[in-house]
């Protein structure tokens, strides 16, 4: 063997120390984001509710249902096209009661400033929650300030919950989806994300996209209004369809096959996906939902959907399937298929 | 990228080089809505048909084909275009992958001079996840280091103009896709006299990889995909060299579906025929020259060198460092991180990866100790890694 076939036996591996401390992945919606779920938080508040692990808990109190949820808002810059933090912060409690089939009725926000922020900038932001919710048809009716020492904070962090009430014999949840199921998607993915990604330092690039942030719980009773055949509803914000649909199949304990040709994607986002070398499947969206629907009532839900203005270009995107449960598959443009994956962390723009 | 242009004559350079993947970042841009119907013809399923009933018409025996770039291995799995051929072709895949290339001892390099206070390391999106000896950029940015991702090293250049008080470094890795923009990134600091930016350099050649793999007595590879972005830098005179010294066929191809199935099916024909010329799929981007000015750019700021190869190990030759003129913008010595090495334990199968003697999925570790999250090795790691594009695409094929 020559020198040079010997030194082709050297090898590459070696892994990392225990993890022992939080990384930004672990916020990502992927797959360390679950294990950060399953390893520390559930085991922690064990209880049947909180299992479904469903974007909002849906409680009886006196007889009436109730949908209750939390998120919070870190999002940067504070202001992108298409909205800023006040508005996300509104449209993203609403759209997590409004997958649980709940009307929407009150939020709080609570507000963690950062000594130094501007007056101004508060303002406008919430002049712009303010805004939102009353467009959305929601009050504000309780909330919370809090003020950490400038370099604890990144200006201004907003949390907000809600409460909703849900119809009565609603049952939508992750774990509902049977085989032969249609999966419909409202509109063009990976807006909201590459809209952020543009105004990034470092990434920066002139971009027309804007932010899809919407409140979708009106489109979602319009779906209903139309047929209660609808089994899960979920909005791909964080790690975008591909989170969304894996975390379904999982639950559900059943494969799903998408069709590529049929996912909306705006020619912008395409291209600047293309540019950074990412997939528009793990975008992240604030205004769009995939619904799981039974097959018998794909066309209803989603000629409903394309009625309303928030599902103007609502595609039937895939089928719940048997086999390779567990599992997201894509029928590629050439008729090839692949696994839709969920990712560790983040996706990252590759080299070149 | 319509808005990038926008930079003048340093993005002319850098914009032909980087992602050329895509026509619209060429010379002559077509915009918005036509850009991508260009890109969809690369993706019609009806040319693809047509040119897998061709290939199929032509191939008699067994033919082992490679792709050199990581990006081309990323194409064939994300559209599975490995179901679509002949069973007698087979294609294995090649070191291409410049995060799985870039060795140890430079990443631990990054990660000491990342934890210190004054510097910002600023790097490619995809480094941060590649393990060092024992710790990776995500970790030691969790730990309070200053780490950026930057999709060019002008940012970097810009962001070291914006922080005088701190020492920025671009962490300048790559094949020769990246070297024209990483070149101009210490030219113009030269020019600027910008005292607190330096680039660490790891920069790799294709040819010579190529070169070692055919000189290996275990070699199987008898045609070359050869990689359409690093040609669009630098022509494809090396590569006829090759196929003239080892008697070996290579088509220059792109990163499209449409583009891989031409160039494997121009790679059978000359097969077929015993043909060993270097042929030129993706003229669209590539001549044989290449790109000229950023040659030019490349020459002035770095010479060849050798360069570790992780995975593969030392090859003469194969690299590029900053030549003497640019030393005070060099992070190795401005830091002095040449004590710094390591060793490369010896324990997943990436080297046979790498020489295409084995697939991802042969490796007993694949899919289950060895995973995105958890990663032994860099193949793993990159998009563009040969593992991690089985582990996304293909798993459910390995009988996962």
């Amino acid at each position: 063997m020559s020198d040079h076939a010997k030194s082709l036996e050297l090898s590459c591996p070696l892994p990392l120390p225990a993890k022992d401390q939080v990384l930004l992945g672990h916020g990502s919606g992927g797959t360390l984001s679950a294990e950060l779920i399953r390893e520390i938080f559930l085991p922690a508040f064990s209880n049947p509710v909180l299992a479904r692990l469903d974007d909002q808990a849906i409680v009886s109190v006196n007889g009436s249902r109730l949908a209750f949820t939390t998120d919070s808002f870190v999002v940067k810059p504070l202001f992108f096209p298409g909205g800023d933090i006040g508005s996300l912060a509104v449209h993203g409690t609403v759209n997590d009661l409004a997958m649980g089939g709940a009307r929407p009725l009150f939020l709080s926000a609570a507000f963690i400033l950062e000594e130094g922020l501007s007056l101004e900038v508060l303002k406008r932001v919430v002049g712009s929650l303010h805004r939102a919710a009353a467009d959305a048809g929601v009050e504000v009716v309780t909330g919370d300030t809090k003020v950490v020492e400038k370099g604890s904070g990144d200006g201004l962090f907003i949390n907000t919950s809600g409460i909703g009430l849900v119809p009565e014999g609603l049952q939508l949840s992750a774990d509902q989806a049977r085989p032969g199921d249609r999966i419909l998607l409202s509109g063009p993915i990976g807006d909201h994300g590459i809209a952020i990604l543009a105004q990034r330092e470092g990434l920066e690039f002139e971009s027309t996209v804007e932010s899809d942030s919407a409140p979708l719980h009106t489109l979602v009773a319009a779906m209903l209004a139309a047929s209660r055949a609808l089994r899960c509803l979920r909005d791909p914000t964080r790690g975008g369809l591909s989170s969304a649909t894996n975390e379904i199949a999982q639950q559900s304990r059943v494969g799903m096959e998408l069709d590529d040709a049929a996912i909306p994607v705006r020619e912008e986002v395409r291209g600047a996906c293309e540019m950074l070398g990412l997939d528009p499947l793990y975008v992240a969206n604030e205004g769009k939902l995939i619904a799981i629907v039974a097959p018998e009532a794909a066309e209803a839900v989603l000629a409903a959907m394309r009625r309303h203005p928030l599902g103007g270009q609502a595609q039937i995107i895939g089928t719940v399937t048997a086999a390779h449960p567990g599992l997201v598959t894509l029928r590629t443009t050439l008729g090839t298929s692949r696994i839709v994956d969920m990712l560790a962390g983040d996706q990252l723009p590759r080299i070149c | 990228m319509p808005g990038r242009a926008s930079q003048a004559n340093v993005t002319s350079i850098t914009e032909a080089t980087c992602k050329g993947g895509v026509p619209y970042s060429l010379g002559a841009k077509p915009r918005g809505r036509g850009a991508m119907k260009y890109i969809d013809e690369y993706r019609d399923s009806r040319i693809a048909r047509a040119l897998v009933a061709e290939i199929q018409r032509r191939v008699t025996r067994p033919w082992v084909l490679m792709e050199i770039c990581g990006g081309q291995t990323h194409t064939l799995m994300r559209y599975g275009i490995d179901e679509l051929l002949p069973r007698q072709v087979e294609l294995v895949h090649g070191p291409g992958c410049p995060v799985c290339v870039t060795p140890l001892e430079t990443i631990d390099k990054a990660l000491e001079l990342a934890s210190r206070p004054e510097v910002i390391l600023v790097s490619y999106g995809d480094m941060l996840r590649v393990p060092g000896s024992r710790s990776d950029l995500f970790r030691v940015r969790a730990q309070g280091g200053d780490v950026r991702i930057a999709y060019s090293p002008m940012e970097a250049v810009r962001i070291a103009r914006a922080h005088p008080g701190r020492q920025v470094v671009f962490f300048a890795i790559g094949f020769e896709t990246t070297a024209p923009a990483n070149a101009m990134a210490a030219w113009q600091a030269r020019r600027e006299g910008l005292q607190n930016f330096s680039l660490l350099v790891s920069h790799v050649l294709v040819p010579p990889a190529i070169r070692v793999l055919l000189r290996s007595p275990e070699n199987r590879v008898q045609g070359f995909i050869a990689p359409g972005h690093v040609c669009t830098v630098m022509g494809y005179r090396e590569y006829e060299e090759l196929a003239r010294e080892f008697r070996v066929p290579i088509v220059v191809g792109g990163f499209e579906p449409i583009d891989l199935l031409e160039a494997i099916s121009m790679l059978v024909t000359q097969l077929e025929e015993g043909s060993t010329d270097v042929e030129n799929q993706y003229a669209r981007s590539v001549s044989r020259e290449g790109n000229l000015p950023a040659q030019r750019i490349m020459e002035e700021v770095f010479e060849v060198c050798d360069r570790k190869w992780r995975g593969i190990g030392a090859i003469p030759q194969s690299g590029y460092r900053l030549r003497p003129a640019f030393a005070a913008w060099d992070a190795d010595r401005r830091f002095g991180l040449s004590t710094i090495t390591a060793d490369e334990p010896a324990e997943c199968i990436s080297a046979q990866v790498l020489q295409g003697l084995k697939k991802p999925v042969e490796c007993p570790a694949f899919a289950r100790r060895c995973t995105p999250e958890n990663p032994l090795g860099a193949l793993m790691v990159s998009a563009e890694g040969a593992c991690a594009a089985y582990y996304h695409y293909r798993r459910h094929a390995a009988g996962e």
